[in-house]
């Protein structure tokens, strides 16, 4: 088995989409010569040129609008939006247009674009350049969220991505990209709506995304020194979710934590905690503890920042608290 | 021999008569469709709320009239026309606007979404400006494939306004994609008039083409054959790899925002001097000539056409409430 980063585990994805599929092709912003502000898409532009590695302005809109309008039209682009904070200056073609088509035309239209992004604080960028918004996609019929947290991960789930024959918002983390882990020699797609139990355990279920997976590892270990046995379960997916793995596990455990970097208060550990209490509401022992960032723009002093968003202490403490009401 | 641009830059005419009737019997029938719609929206049997683009008709015929089939358009929530000379038979957007299964977009989009993939109709966007981007990434796919092939995205002024418009004339520009920017310019944004949402004179709109660099084609959009000039113009460049176009059609509303509009904000005197010497159909008429007999004869055809619309509409089939689901993912 190689092992890749998480960075390379994205562009080999990527490289053998664009090398097996001529309809697949690349744009964003600094992603050519660059090869893009992350070092994902390097390389990239020498082997498929300038027409499937395509610089974009700076020009959000128009980025995630014209990838609709292409995949409309039978192409499968796969568009970057740098920072996920700058989704936010594409929300209307997301939301309106690429989630809407397909409903509004009465099932006439599929719309098979990818987005890719990536976002996280640990490196003091201050409170517009590392946000967690995927709970803000989570709500919208019509678009498929995907959030992976390891390089065989990462890669698996993005092939399924482009072919799926929806829009898709992809997150990546901005902490994970030199991570290493193994990938299967061929890639091995990953269906999308289907959880990944990390470690098993018996007490309490940790459901974590993103970098809180990684840290989440890390409080289980920290846990099993106190006797407390814990399972960390990563959705992946988060639309659609896989609500049956989700609620067997709890079922199994009878304790939950959600952990997640994004801000607590709406956050998509909100919704892990509806669908868990009401699935598995006569096997729980605690309350369900939700673990995310304090409730402010995340402050720019390293000190402030490493405050606001969580860690494996506070998924550790969240533990704890679960089990300590029994 | 000129070319269709100098043609169309000249004024110059050229479209044989049989045509222009053609373009007089299409235009008609969107007035009597929209005439119609208002009627049955006032008898309270359409859900949702209309714009009509009565006064509008040249813009829509002459366009779509200038297109190949397997050309592409976004319309805007003034779609009913755009819909038509696209070539979506009246029935089936009659049957859409009653919320029927028959519709074109299944009883899915009312009168705001109009789509007929078929004919090359991607949909008709309720948000100003919101079309625009999809038609740079229509227009990017075709030349990607190297197919002979233009997008169009219709907007009006309003929509100038937007971050959208200027996004995607900057980056249609940038890639030279084949795409026609149909500027549909007349004077108000909803209720509010040109001296209060555009900082240019209403008139010289188009001048914004040339903050992008971009080929500027003008025309009267109350005279049908011009707009059809135009527009074979505007696809000749396009569809040749020069670069999408700015069509800037000057045209008149000679109604509300949306049906029912009290247009108070509107100057009565003038609008109906608007009335009477802007009306694209009535402008068309006295140039062919027609006799009225002749006149009546194609009146009598096409609101016979939109009568039996509203039948056909009537009889259709209600979707199932469960079918709401249907197509949230493909």
């Amino acid at each position: 088995m190689p092992e890749l980063t998480y960075r390379e585990a994205v562009r080999d994805a990527l490289g053998r989409a664009l090398r097996e599929d001529d309809s697949v092709f690349i744009m964003g912003e600094d992603i050519a010569e660059m090869g893009g502000s992350m070092a994902v898409t390097q390389g990239l532009l020498d082997e498929f040129g300038p027409g499937r590695v395509r610089n974009t302005p700076i020009s959000e809109m128009a980025i995630v609008g014209s990838g609709i309008g292409a995949a409309i039209q039978g192409m499968r682009p796969i568009v970057e939006i740098m920072y996920e904070d700058f989704l936010t200056i594409s929300m209307e073609q997301l939301v309106n247009q690429a989630a809407k088509h397909r409903t509004m035309s009465g099932g006439q239209i599929k719309v098979p674009l990818t987005i890719r992004t990536q976002g996280g604080a640990g490196w003091s960028p201050g409170a517009q350049h590392a946000q967690q918004l995927e709970a803000w996609f989570v709500h919208v019929p019509g678009l498929k969220v995907v959030f992976a947290s390891t390089p065989e991960d990462v890669r698996g789930l993005l092939w399924s991505a482009i072919y799926d024959d929806n829009p898709v918002i992809f997150f990546e983390h901005r902490t994970l990209y030199p991570i290493k882990g193994d990938v299967p020699d061929e890639l091995e797609p990953i269906p999308l709506g289907k959880a990944r139990v990390h470690r098993e355990g018996t007490d309490v279920t940790v459901v974590a995304t993103g970098r809180l997976v990684h840290e989440s590892l890390k409080a289980a270990e920290e846990a099993e020194k106190e006797g407390i046995s814990v399972e960390v379960v990563d959705p992946r997916t988060l639309l659609p979710l896989d609500e049956e793995a989700l609620i067997a596990s709890v079922k199994k455990t009878t304790r939950c934590v959600t952990a997640h970097e994004a801000i607590t208060r709406g956050g998509f550990g909100s919704e892990l905690t509806a669908v868990i209490q009401h699935g598995a509401f006569d096997w729980l022992d605690a309350p369900i503890e939700r673990v995310g960032a304090k409730f402010a723009p995340l402050a720019f002093a390293p000190g402030m920042e490493q405050w606001v968003v969580p860690h494996a202490d506070d998924v550790l403490a969240a533990i704890r608290r679960t089990v300590a009401r029994s | 021999m000129t070319t269709v641009e100098e043609r169309a830059e000249s004024g110059g005419r050229g479209v044989s008569e049989e045509v222009l009737r053609g373009f007089f019997r299409e235009m008609l029938l969107i007035r009597r469709f929209e005439e119609k719609v208002e009627d049955r929206f006032r008898a309270g049997e359409l859900p949702g709320f209309l714009h009509v683009a009565i006064g509008q008709e040249a813009t829509a015929t002459g366009v779509c009239a200038a297109l190949q089939r397997e050309d592409v358009i976004a319309s805007t929530h003034r779609a009913h026309g755009h819909a038509i000379a696209k070539g979506t038979p009246v029935e089936r957007i009659m049957a859409e606007l009653y919320g029927k299964v028959e519709g074109c977009s299944g009883g899915y989009g009312g009168s705001m979404h109009l789509y007929d993939v078929e004919v090359g109709n991607l949909g008709a966007n309720a948000v100003v400006g919101g079309g625009l981007p999809g038609i740079v990434g229509a227009a990017l796919a075709f030349q990607m494939r190297g197919e002979q092939r233009v997008a169009v995205a219709f907007f009006g002024d309003g929509a100038t306004n937007t971050g959208t418009f200027h996004e995607s004339l900057n980056l249609g520009q940038l890639w030279k994609v084949p795409a026609i920017f149909c500027l549909e310019n007349n004077g108000w944004a909803e209720s509010t008039p040109a001296s209060q949402q555009l900082p240019l004179p209403v008139d010289e709109l188009g001048k914004r083409a040339a903050a992008f660099g971009m080929k500027l084609i003008e025309a009267d959009g109350q005279d049908v054959e011009a707009v059809y000039l135009a527009t074979l113009a505007a696809r000749e460049h396009a569809v040749t790899g020069k670069g999408p176009v700015l069509l800037h059609l000057r045209t008149h509303r000679l109604t509300g925002h949306f049906v029912g509009d009290p247009q108070v904000y509107r100057d009565k005197d003038a609008l109906k001097q608007e009335r009477e010497t802007k009306d694209p159909i009535k402008l068309l008429a006295a140039r062919l000539e027609l006799s009225d007999d002749e006149h009546a004869a194609i009146d009598a055809e096409v609101t016979a056409e939109v009568e039996a619309s509203v039948e056909f509409a009537k009889a259709g089939t209600d979707p199932a409430p469960e079918d709401a689901l249907k197509y949230v993912y493909a």
